[in-house]
C-alpha cells in the first residue's frame, strides 16, 4: 500500500502523468524485454524453417530452371554456402536491420516484396476489425444485458454460427450473390487507396465483410463474457445502490471495466487478420501477405515464406505490446501497485 | 406511535419457484437500529435487499409489501419501477456491503465514486460535490482527505475502504442505512472502529440503520431491536435486551449458547507431559515484488514455543501477523530462514528423503475452508483413505474398515464414505477433513482457522469434537485463530502475534484474563462483549 | 443446513443432453460420424467415378446434390470426404492434446524456471497465426494428408498448453492440493489424483472447440491444395474446384461448404454446452434449475 505521490490539482495531462510514472517505465521496460526474448525465438523458428526442408531447398526451388550456374549463384546470393552458425547470426542481424534476403523466384529483396503487399493486407485487416467491432460491441453488450433471455440466446446461437462458417465458403457465397447474381460489387482485385478511394472501398467491401463477420462472431462472444463478468462485480451493485442513472452505471461502471478484456481480444483478432486470412485473400484475388505466402509455398520460395511469417509474427508482438500499454492506461492497479 | 420509517409485511422471495424467504414482517422506526441475525442460508441479506429494492436477479420472485415513509413521502418498494427505485437508493436509503475489496470500482478514483451520487440526486456541481466529498471523508475518519480523493481503492487498507464505502452510503444523507455484514471481512480491532463509526454517524444524523449480521455479539452492540431468522422465517423479534436476557425461541437460545464468549478458560492439564513440538528462533521472510524490484518481507521474526503432549497452543493474531506462516513452516510448505522445529527428537527442517515424508505425516493440518480443502472429484472414502494409501498404513478391506472407523470418530455415518464433498454441509466437510488428518496418525494437529468459516452453532459442535478427540487420543494441537473467544475454549497456552513478532505468550488463563501487553488488551477490548450495549438515548 | 439429501447430482452427459442446443450438436455429430463410418456402403455412386456426359447436373432425383464438372456425384463425394476430415481432425487434435497438456501440466505444476522456459516457447508458437504456421509447416514437409495432420497438431498445441497451465496453476493453489502435500503425498500421486481430474473440464471443452477449428483448418489447407491430395475427395478441395463454376453450378460450392459448416457448428455447440456443464458453479445452478434452458 503506497500513498499516491502528493499532487496539487495541476494541469498535467493524464497521459504525461502516466508516462512519467516510475511504474509505467518499469512495466514498459519489462514488456519490451519479454517481447525481445520472444522475438529472438520467433526469428530462430523462421530461420530453422529452411533447415527442416528435406533435400536441398535451392535445388527444389529452381526445379526445371536448374543449371549448375544458376544453382551456385542463388546459393551464394542466399548465403547458404556458409557455415550454419554464420548463417544464423547473419540471419538474426539481417532480420533486426530489416534485411531478409532475396526471393528465390526473381532475386528481389524479400523486404521489398513484403512491404509491397502490406497495404492491401493492412486495409483488409483494419476494415475487417472495424466491421467486426460494429457487430460485436452492440450485439455482445446487448446479449449480456439481456442475459438468459431470448435476445441473448439469439445472439449466442448466431455468433456460434458465425464462428463455424468457413470464411472462404462465405466469400464464395457472397461472390455468388453480390457479384455473379446481382452484379453490385466486384468480386476480386485491389486498388490502392491513393489511386481511387471509391474503387478501393468497393473492392474492399466483400472481403472485409467476409472476414469481419467471422471476427465479429468471435469477438461478440468475448464481449458478452466480459460484460457479464463486469455486471456481476460488487461495485456495480454499489453503483446501483447510489441510485445512478442506467447510462452512468452502464458506461462508467460496467463497460469501462469490460474494456481491458475487450481490448485484448481486439488485439488478438487484429493480429489474426493480419496473417490469417490467407484463404480469403486467395478467394478474392487480394494481393496481400496471405496471398503472397500461398504463392510462395506453391513456388517453394522459402526466403519469402520466412520473411512473411516473421513479419506477421512481429506485427503480432507489436500489437500485444500496444494492448499492454492500453491496459496500463486504463487500469490504475497495473500503473501503481 | 407514528408510521415506521420502513414497514415490511409478509415479504416472500422465491428462486425458480423454491421459497427462500417465507413471509417476514418487521418495522424499522426512525432513528432506531434493527439487527437482523441468522446463519448462512437463513435469507437475511435476501430479505433486507429485496425489502429495499436492490435485489435484482433472473428467476427471483418477490412478494408482499415494503413501504418506506420519510419526509419525501410514502413509497411502496415491492414492484416499484426502476425510476422510482433510483429515487430511493442514495437520497433515502444508503448501503454498505460485506466485502470492501470488491464494493469499490477499481478503475475510478475516490473523488469520482464519492461525487457521482450527490451530483445525481442533490444537483450539486462538480466543485460543490468535491467539497462535499472532502467533508464526508473527514467525517468517516480518513486521514489527509485532500490527497485521498485522488487515490484508487487498491491503495487503501480494508478498513479504510469500508470507511469510504460508508461515506458513499451517507453521501446523500439517507434516512435509512442498510449495513450488510459490513465488518465480517475485517479484523476485530478494525471491526470495533467501524462499529463506533456507524453508531456515531447514526446518533449525529438521526438516521435509522438495518444491520445484517451472523454475529449476535456485533448486533448486540448496535441494535435496538433484533429479528432472528431461520430458514427464511422470523423466529423471534424483540428488543435487544430481552433477546439476550430471556430468549424465547429455541433457536435463539441455541445461538446464544453456541456463541463463544470470553471468561471461561480451559482447565490446565497435567504439567508433567513430555514436549512433542519444540520451535525455537524461527525466522521466515518472503520476496515481494515491488515497482523497483524485489524486497524481502519478514513474515515471522524470532518466534519460539514448546507444546507438550495432549496440550493445545493457541496462536492469535490479526491478518498479516504471520500466524499462518508458522502453520506453513510446520507443514513444510514454506521454508524458514533460520530456527529449528523439532518433533520429539527429529529436526523437521533438516530431515530429507523418506524420513521427511514420514515426518510430514506426523504433523497433519486442518484448513480453514472445508469447501476448498477437499478434492471435489474425490469421494469421502478416497479423501480420507489418501494418507493410508500413500503411507501404506492400511490396504484392502483393512483400509475400508479404517475409513469407517475414522468417520465414526468424527461422528459421521459410515455410508458417507461414498459421498462427494458437494453433497455435504460445511460442518460435515470439516469433519471429513479432521478424519483425513487423523488418518495420518499424527503426533501434532495444526488447526489453521479450522472453525472460522463455520456458522456459530456448527463451530461449537466442531470445537466440542476437537476437545473430545484430544481427550481420547492424546493429540497435541496448534490452534491458529483470530477469534480470541474460541482460542480460549480450546487452548492451554496462548501466543499473541503482531506483524511477525511475539507480543505475549503464556498460560491461556493468564494471557486472556490478565494481559500484560497493550496490544493484547486492545484485542480483548475489541471483542464485542457478551452483554448487549445499553443505549443512553432511549426514545 | 445440517442434513443433506442423498446424491442428486445428474451426470455431465445427462445435463448436456437436457440442453436443446447441445442436444442438437450431439445429434449432428452422431449423424456425421455415422455417415463417415457406414456412408461408403450406402452412397449411390463411387465418389471418384467420372461421367462427363452427366457433368454439372443440378440436384435432382438421380443426383440428390447434383454433379461436378466431371460428372462425379456431389453427395457421394461429401460422404467420402467426411471420413477424411474427421480422421485428420481427431488425430491432429489428439497430438495437440497430448503434447499441450503435457507441457501445460509440467509448467503449471513445476512453476519457476521450467514454467518460464516452456511458456516462452509457447509464446513464440503463439506469435504465428494458426493457418500461417500450418502453411509454413506444409511448405517444409510437402503437401499431403500426413503433413496436414502434423501441421494442425503442432499449431493447436500451444492452446492446450495454455489452457492446461492456467488450470493447473489455479488447481495447484487449491487447499486440497496443499492438504495432500502436507500429508507427505508424492508429486506423481498429486498430479494423477488431484490435478489431472480437476483440469479435465477446461481441457475437454478445449478439445471440442479445437476439433471444430481443426475441421476448418483442414478444409482451408485442402482448399489451397496443400492438404488431402486428389483423387481422394475432400470438402476443401471440392470448394476449390467449385470456384470456377460460381455462376453456373451453385450446388458445387453450397453443399460441401454446408458440410464443413454443420460439422464445425456441431463441435462448437457441444463445446459450449460442455463449458456450461463442466463448470462446477454453473453445474450446480443448472442442476438446481432442472436444466431449463
Amino acid at each position: 500500500m503506497t500513498a499516491p505521490a502528493p499532487t496539487t490539482p495541476d494541469a498535467t495531462p493524464r497521459w504525461r502523468r502516466v508516462r512519467d510514472h516510475p511504474a509505467t517505465r518499469f512495466l514498459v521496460v519489462r514488456g519490451l524485454l519479454h517481447t525481445a526474448i520472444v522475438l529472438l525465438g520467433v526469428i530462430t523458428v523462421t530461420f530453422s524453417l529452411m533447415l527442416l526442408v528435406p533435400g536441398d531447398p535451392v535445388r527444389i526451388a529452381l526445379g526445371t530452371r536448374y543449371t549448375q550456374e544458376s544453382y551456385d549463384a542463388l546459393r551464394a546470393a542466399s548465403g547458404l554456402d556458409r557455415p550454419l552458425l554464420e548463417q544464423y547470426l547473419d540471419y538474426v542481424l539481417g532480420a533486426v536491420r530489416g534485411d531478409l534476403g532475396v526471393s528465390f523466384r526473381n532475386g528481389e529483396p524479400v523486404t521489398h516484396v513484403l512491404l509491397d503487399r502490406l497495404p492491401a493486407t493492412a486495409s483488409l485487416a483494419l476494415a475487417g476489425v472495424l466491421v467486426g467491432l460494429l457487430v460485436a460491441v452492440p450485439a455482445g453488450v446487448y446479449a449480456a444485458l439481456r442475459n438468459g433471455r431470448l435476445a441473448d440466446a439469439v445472439v449466442r446461437i448466431t455468433s456460434q454460427v458465425g464462428v463455424s462458417v468457413p470464411d472462404f465458403w462465405m466469400g464464395l457465397l457472397l461472390i455468388t450473390l453480390f457479384s455473379a447474381t446481382l452484379g453490385w460489387l466486384p468480386s476480386s482485385g485491389y486498388v490502392p487507396f491513393g489511386e481511387d478511394p471509391v474503387e478501393w472501398a468497393r473492392r474492399l467491401a466483400l472481403p472485409a465483410v467476409t472476414v469481419g463477420l467471422v471476427a465479429g462472431s468471435i469477438m461478440t462472444r468475448f464481449v458478452r463474457a466480459a460484460v457479464l463478468d463486469a455486471i456481476a462485480a460488487g461495485w456495480v451493485r454499489t453503483a446501483r445502490s447510489k441510485g445512478l442513472g442506467r447510462r452512468v452505471v452502464l458506461l462508467r461502471h460496467i463497460l469501462r471495466n469490460a474494456v481491458v478484456p475487450i481490448v485484448t481480444i481486439v488485439g488478438i483478432q487484429m493480429a489474426t487478420l493480419l496473417g490469417g486470412v490467407i484463404v480469403v485473400e486467395v478467394v478474392f484475388a487480394w494481393p496481400g501477405l496471405g496471398r503472397l505466402v500461398y504463392d510462395s509455398v506453391t513456388a517453394r520460395d522459402y526466403p519469402v515464406i520466412q520473411g512473411a511469417v516473421l513479419l506477421i509474427a512481429v506485427l503480432f508482438l507489436l500489437i500485444n505490446l500496444l494492448v499492454d500499454v492500453i491496459h496500463t492506461l486504463v487500469d490504475p492497479r497495473i500503473r501503481n501497485r | 406511535m407514528s408510521t415506521p420509517l420502513l414497514r415490511v409485511r409478509d415479504l416472500t422471495v422465491a428462486a425458480h419457484g423454491d421459497p427462500i424467504v417465507r413471509g417476514i414482517s418487521f418495522d424499522v422506526e426512525d432513528g432506531q437500529c434493527l439487527g437482523i441475525v441468522g446463519e448462512s442460508g437463513s435469507g437475511k441479506s435476501l430479505t433486507v435487499l429485496s425489502a429495499t429494492g436492490l435485489l435484482e436477479a433472473p428467476g427471483l420472485t418477490i412478494g408482499g409489501s415494503s413501504v418506506l415513509t420519510d419526509t419525501t413521502g410514502a413509497t411502496e418498494i415491492i414492484g416499484a419501477s426502476r425510476a422510482t427505485l433510483r429515487g430511493v437508493h442514495g437520497p433515502r436509503v444508503g448501503f454498505v456491503f460485506q466485502d470492501p475489496g470488491t464494493s469499490l470500482n477499481p478503475l475510478l478514483d475516490l473523488e469520482r465514486q464519492l461525487t457521482e451520487g450527490p451530483e445525481t440526486h442533490l444537483g450539486m456541481t462538480r466543485r460543490a460535490a468535491r467539497r462535499h466529498a472532502l467533508e464526508l471523508l473527514e467525517a468517516v475518519g480518513i486521514p489527509d482527505p485532500e490527497q485521498r480523493l485522488r487515490a484508487f481503492p487498491h491503495q487503501l487498507s480494508g478498513g479504510q475502504r469500508q470507511r469510504v464505502m460508508i461515506a458513499i452510503a451517507l453521501a446523500c444523507s439517507p434516512s435509512l442505512l442498510v449495513a450488510d455484514e459490513p465488518t465480517t471481512a475485517l479484523d476485530v480491532t478494525t471491526q470495533a472502529q467501524i462499529l463506533d463509526l456507524v453508531r456515531g454517524m447514526q446518533d449525529e444524523r438521526g438516521m435509522a440503520v438495518v444491520w445484517i449480521s451472523h454475529d449476535l455479539g456485533v448486533v448486540g452492540q448496535v441494535a435496538d431491536d433484533v429479528t432472528v431468522l431461520l430458514d427464511g422465517t422470523a423466529v423471534e423479534q424483540r428488543p435487544v435486551q430481552e433477546i439476550f436476557a430471556s430468549p424465547r425461541a429455541d433457536y435463539t437460545r441455541t445461538l446464544l449458547a453456541a456463541r463463544p464468549t470470553l471468561g471461561d478458560p480451559r482447565p490446565a492439564p497435567a504439567a508433567d507431559a513430555e514436549p512433542v513440538l519444540r520451535v525455537a528462533d524461527l525466522d521466515v521472510s518472503f520476496a515481494v515484488r515491488t515497482r523497483t524490484g524485489t524486497r524481502r518481507i519478514r513474515a515471522v521474526r524470532n518466534v519460539g514455543f514448546t507444546v507438550p503432549r495432549g496440550h493445545t497452543l493457541g496462536i492469535v493474531g490479526e491478518s498479516g501477523s504471520g500466524k499462518s506462516t508458522i502453520a506453513n513452516v510446520l507443514t513444510g510448505q514454506v521454508r524458514a530462514d533460520a530456527g529449528t522445529v523439532r518433533l520429539h527428537d527429529a529436526d523437521l527442517l533438516a530431515t530429507r528423503g523418506a524420513d521427511r515424508r514420514d515426518l510430514r505425516r506426523r504433523v497433519a493440518m486442518v484448513f480453514q475452508d472445508p469447501f476448498a480443502a477437499l478434492n471435489p472429484r474425490a469421494t469421502v472414502e478416497r479423501s480420507v483413505s489418501e494418507p493410508l494409501r500413500v503411507h501404506g498404513l492400511a490396504t484392502g478391506p483393512e483400509r475400508t474398515r479404517r475409513v469407517a472407523d475414522l468417520l465414526g470418530q468424527v461422528e459421521l455415518p459410515a455410508d458417507f464414505a461414498a459421498r462427494y464433498p458437494h453433497e455435504l454441509s460445511g460442518g460435515q466437510r470439516q469433519r471429513v477433513c479432521i478424519a483425513r488428518a487423523l488418518a495420518c496418525e499424527p503426533d501434532v494437529l495444526i488447526l489453521d482457522e479450522s472453525t472460522a468459516s463455520l456458522d456459530v452453532s456448527i463451530q461449537a459442535r466442531v470445537v466440542d469434537l476437537l476437545l473430545r478427540l484430544q481427550e481420547e487420543l492424546g493429540l497435541t494441537y496448534v490452534f491458529i485463530a483470530h477469534d480470541l473467544a474460541v482460542v480460549e475454549q480450546i487452548s492451554h497456552e496462548v501466543l499473541v502475534m503482531r506483524r511477525g513478532e511475539t507480543v505475549e505468550q503464556g498460560p491461556a488463563r493468564a494471557v486472556l484474563s490478565d494481559p500484560s501487553h497493550p496490544y493484547t488488551r486492545e484485542l480483548l477490548a475489541a471483542i464485542p462483549p457478551a452483554e448487549p450495549r445499553v443505549r443512553s438515548s432511549a426514545p | 443446513m445440517t442434513s443433506t439429501r442423498p446424491s442428486t447430482r445428474p451426470s455431465a452427459l445427462r445435463l448436456l443432453l437436457r440442453n436443446r442446443v447441445s442436444l442438437l450438436g450431439c445429434l449432428i455429430l452422431a449423424a456425421v460420424v455415422l455417415a463417415a463410418v457406414v456412408g461408403p456402403w450406402l452412397s449411390p455412386y463411387d465418389p471418384n467415378a467420372t461421367d462427363v456426359g452427366n457433368a454439372l447436373r443440378a440436384p435432382g432425383a438421380e443426383h440428390w446434390l447434383g454433379t461436378d464438372q466431371l460428372g462425379r456425384d456431389v453427395l457421394s463425394r461429401i460422404v467420402a470426404a467426411s471420413q477424411v476430415s474427421l480422421r485428420v481432425a481427431v488425430v491432429s487434435v489428439s497430438i495437440a492434446l497430448v503434447l499441450g497438456v503435457g507441457i501445460g501440466l509440467l509448467a503449471g505444476y513445476a512453476r519457476g524456471a521450467a514454467d518460464a522456459v516452456l511458456m516462452r516457447l509457447v509464446d513464440v508458437m503463439f506469435a504465428f497465426p494458426v493457418l500461417l504456421l500450418a502453411l509454413a509447416i506444409v511448405a517444409v514437409l510437402g503437401p499431403g494428408l500426413n503433413s496436414a495432420i502434423i501441421a494442425i497438431g503442432v499449431v493447436y498445441t500451444p492452446i492446450f498448453a495454455r489452457v492446461a497451465r492456467a488450470s493447473t496453476l489455479s488447481v495447484r493453489e487449491e487447499p486440497f492440493v496443499k492438504a495432500s502435500l502436507t500429508m507427505g503425498t508424492g508429486h506423481a500421486y498429486v498430479l494423477r489424483h488431484h490435478v489431472l481430474p480437476n483440469i479435465s473440464g477446461p481441457v475437454i471443452v478445449q478439445t471440442s472447440l479445437s476439433l471444430a477449428f481443426a475441421i476448418l483448418s483442414e478444409a482451408a489447407l485442402s482448399f489451397l491444395g496443400l492438404g488431402v491430395q486428389p483423387p481422394q475427395p475432400s470438402w476443401g478441395r471440392m470448394l476449390f474446384e467449385a470456384q470456377g463454376f460460381v455462376g453456373q453450378a451453385w450446388w458445387m460450392s453450397v453443399f460441401p461448404g454446408a458440410a464443413i459448416f454443420v460439422t464445425t457448428l456441431a463441435f462448437n455447440l457441444v463445446g459450449d454446452g460442455l463449458r456450461e456443464v463442466l463448470d462446477p458453479a454453473r453445474r450446480t445452478a443448472l442442476a438446481a434449475q432442472g436444466g431449463r434452458s
